[in-house]
């Protein structure tokens, strides 16, 4: 497979990325909304929603939904 | 939230006001792209209510409901437009497309060169033919959605395979002498 210069970056950003036990983007669903709320009024993440986080930088279709949604609560 | 629990005209007006709310809401957040009006976003909406209802049990009241309730309707949204936007493309086209010579010249350090090399013969030997379909799919911008169109699957499976696919790169790479902090140095503009 021939990857063009952007794309290899990508790629090497997600391997960098990647962790052994990563959440999948149902599971992301059920929990962007308490993640969401906790960042728009500032508040720490919890351990068990770091996950979210690192979905998000790994997944650009929850990531692009996640930035909606903030659009949306700030309505 | 109660009050969609209920059959009762509670449940009515408690359905009428989050419909309300989310139609206004997918409205403004949806502004700047194209999609079909307002017969769209009837759809999705209604879809979404759907869904919302369905999940009723699942909500644990962690947030908002209504912030539940909207990051749902935005997920029906956009699997809807992604297909729609989608909906010609196959996976051979997005797979197969040539990479132009500039983009492909990599003009490198000679660390990054050997990690990127590394990377490819990874890619070759590490991978089944699925996940590396899969993995250049997702690089060139395909939605996961869609992939799994394509390969009779469904959005969850596929991210499963290509976070096995990124695991077994990392793996590869570790095995041939690149540590994790080698590999994120080598990501540059
Ligand atoms: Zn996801």
């Amino acid at each position: 497979m021939s990857l063009s210069k952007e794309e290899i970056n990508e790629l090497v950003r997600l391997v960098s990325l990647t962790n052994d036990e990563e959440i999948d983007c149902e599971r992301c669903l059920s929990l962007v909304a308490e993640f969401a709320e906790r960042k728009l009024a500032g508040h720490s993440i919890p351990a068990e929603l770091a996950a979210v986080a690192h979905h998000l930088s790994i997944c650009a279709e929850c990531s692009e939904e996640y930035a909606l949604l903030l659009q949306m609560m700030n309505g | 939230m109660a009050h969609l629990d209920a059959g009762s005209l509670d449940r009515q007006t408690a359905l009428a006001d989050l419909r309300g709310t989310l139609l206004g809401g997918l409205r403004k957040a949806l502004a700047h792209r194209t999609y079909g009006g307002d017969a769209f976003l009837e759809d999705v909406v209604q879809d979404a209510l759907l869904r919302i209802m369905e999940r009723l049990s699942q909500f644990q009241g962690r947030s908002r409901f209504t912030t539940w309730a909207m990051s749902i309707s935005i997920r029906v949204a956009m699997s809807q437009l992604r297909r729609l936007h989608w909906k010609d493309v196959s996976l051979d086209e997005v797979t197969t497309a040539r990479v132009s010579d500039k983009e492909a010249s990599l003009d490198v350090q000679s660390e990054r060169e050997a990690i990127l090399a590394a990377m490819q013969e990874v890619i070759r030997t590490g991978l089944t033919e699925k996940q590396r379909l899969a993995l250049l799919a997702e690089l060139r911008g395909m939605p996961q959605d869609e992939i799994a169109r394509h390969l009779g699957s469904n959005r969850n499976a596929i991210y499963k395979l290509t976070h096995d696919a990124r695991k077994r790169l990392k793996q590869g790479l570790e095995a041939l002498g690149f540590t994790g902090d080698d590999i994120g140095a080598a990501i540059s503009g």
